[in-house]
């Protein structure tokens, strides 16, 4: 009786674990970060302006969630159910009141090398020379942009396994109304010369490896290096490295300021805080999220009769964004780091 | 037996996958206005058993360098105990604590972000820290869910 009631109690629960899945819940914890509680773009572009809704086809929904979009900051989402995904995809689609588009997986015949042609005269401009996408996130308002929404990576291997070549040429054909996105066909473009560009799209398949990270397993976690002088002196030098780099001094605290009581501090162990606002400006463009690297931090650290110069490196986590644009900025990060350690014990 | 079935189906239970993604970043989306978001995630990281060691204003900096911007701070927390023993047992660490949030407005509305303490398994995987990890991350997507849900 009793092992009857513990199973149907645990039934029970499922059912809730399970209502808990329900589109709406699914989308607002996975997806609403970056593309907006109503679809409305974000970090990431907006998936419920009509005119994307009726020329993407929910397959393109599904493929794009598990894909991603990788170097792109979209994420894979591989970890979700196929219950899971088809619930998101009931969500998105219940912005519109349109049934989905329904594309067929046979290829538009074109001249890739035309097309090619005709993409740099038309597209890249936006979509980049080599179809790798604007630069920057989706829509984000938090600071000024170039264009209302991101030019999205035609060239990246999760765009092109979820896209077919119908739905492309749809787009071409049609563009997306309320986005920098026109329709070619009334641009002045031939249905011929739209075939043609669909190839060349297409054609971005054989660029391998186009879209990945680079790895970082190699990379160390921390910049560390012995300082010859003591705490105080390795500080001073640090300032005087910041301001000689173009830094502007932020703050020295002790490590644990505002961690413990007030005067219990433990002197031996003190942070720098430094930042180009100037960099940082052009850092957050790319990527609003990035405060992760903020601001500029080295620690000096008195342990055992060493003095230790310590900063976290950049590079170790600049695939955690999934944002390829960012790997520039996290290699020139750790080179600042290591230039200012050396120039403080120089 | 009863015991045995219980358990039995509390792992049945446990095993019905959720949100449980071993993701790179903790992000939410809040439907609150920047001010109102940061006073209740300040609170949410006190309830949560942290102290919040600084508020850095990021914003601050940049518009007076002349760079326009939203609501951009970053929150620090830490727990002196925890602080304590990274210090004396697992210095390497120091460069990454206290631990910190990205709390930036999107409009109306605000978005948090941080580093899945996770990742530090992968970071240092030799220092036996997989326990403390795990806390960390508990403990920031609670303190996430307690400004979610007081929205
Ligand atoms: C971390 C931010 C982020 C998260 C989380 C995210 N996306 Fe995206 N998403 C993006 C960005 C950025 C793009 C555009 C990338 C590009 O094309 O260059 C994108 C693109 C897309 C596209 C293609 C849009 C188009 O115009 O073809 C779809 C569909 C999409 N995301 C759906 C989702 C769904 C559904 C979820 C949740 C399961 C999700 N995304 C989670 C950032 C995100
Ligand atoms: C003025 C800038 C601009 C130009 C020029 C432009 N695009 Fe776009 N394109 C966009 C934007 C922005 C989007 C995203 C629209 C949206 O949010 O639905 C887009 C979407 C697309 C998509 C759908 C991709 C996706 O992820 O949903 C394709 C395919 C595409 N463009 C191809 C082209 C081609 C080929 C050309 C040249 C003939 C071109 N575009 C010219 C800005 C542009």
């Amino acid at each position: 009786m009793l092992r009857i009631f513990i199973i149907g109690f645990g039934l029970l629960l499922h059912a809730s674990a399970l209502a808990n899945h329900s589109g709406q819940h699914l989308y607002d914890q996975n997806c609403a970060t970056c593309h907006g509680f109503n679809g409305s773009g974000g970090v990431g572009v907006p998936l419920s302006l009509p005119a994307f809704l009726d020329s993407v086809s929910d397959n393109y929904l599904v493929k794009t969630i598990r894909h991603g979009r990788p170097g792109r900051i979209m994420p894979a989402f591989k970890a979700l159910q196929d219950e899971e995904v088809n619930a998101i995809v009931a969500h998105i689609r219940s912005w519109s009141d349109k049934p989905a588009p329904i594309y067929t997986d046979k290829s538009v015949q074109g001249d890739a090398t035309k097309g090619k042609e005709l993409f740099a005269a038309h597209c890249a401009i936006c979509h980049g020379a080599d179809g790798q996408g604007g630069p920057g996130t989706g829509v984000t308002m938090s600071r000024p942009r170039s264009l209302p929404i991101l030019a999205p990576a035609l060239n990246n291997s999760g765009f092109l396994a979820s896209a077919s070549d119908e739905m492309i040429k749809h787009t071409l054909m049609e563009g997306r109304e309320g986005t920098p996105m026109v329709s070619f066909l009334n641009d002045g473009l031939s249905e011929q010369d739209i075939n043609d560009l669909v190839a060349h799209v297409r054609s971005y398949e054989k660029q391998a490896g186009s879209s990945s990270m680079a790895p970082v397993e190699d990379e160390p976690s921390i910049l560390v290096s012995e300082s010859p002088y003591s705490v105080e002196e390795t500080v001073d030098n640090l300032v005087n490295a910041v301001e000689s780099m173009n830094f502007r001094l932020i703050r020295i605290q002790d490590l644990e300021s505002g961690v413990v009581e007030e005067g219990k501090e433990d002197k031996g162990q003190v942070i720098i805080y430094s930042c180009n606002f100037s960099l940082l400006n052009e850092a957050l463009k790319i990527d609003p999220r990035i405060g992760l690297f903020l601001p500029c931090r080295v620690t000096v650290f008195q342990h055992g009769d060493k003095v230790l110069i310590m900063a976290a490196n950049p590079k170790k986590m600049s695939d955690v964004f999934n944002n390829r644009e960012l790997e520039s900025v996290c290699r020139d990060m750790k080179q600042v780091y290591l230039d200012m350690i050396d120039e403080a014990l120089f | 037996m009863i015991t045995r079935m219980y358990k039995l189906v509390l792992i049945a239970l446990l095993l019905i996958p959720s949100f449980a993604q071993a993701d790179d970043l903790i992000m939410r989306r809040i439907a609150v206005d920047f001010p109102e978001t940061m006073t209740t995630l300040q609170a949410s990281v006190i309830a949560q058993g942290y102290r919040v060691s600084r508020v850095q204003r990021v914003d601050i900096g940049l518009t007076s360098s002349g760079y326009d911007t939203a609501e951009y701070r970053l929150v620090f927390m830490a727990r002196p105990d925890q602080m304590d023993l990274i210090e004396t047992k697992h210095p390497d660490l120091i460069p990454f604590v206290p631990l910190k949030i990205t709390i930036f407005a999107e409009g109306n509305e605000t978005i948090l972000v941080t580093l899945n303490p996770l990742k530090f398994n992968e970071f240092f995987p030799d220092e036996g820290l997989g326990d403390l990890f795990a806390q960390w991350e508990k403990d920031i997507v609670e303190i996430f869910d307690r400004v979610q849900s007081e929205q």
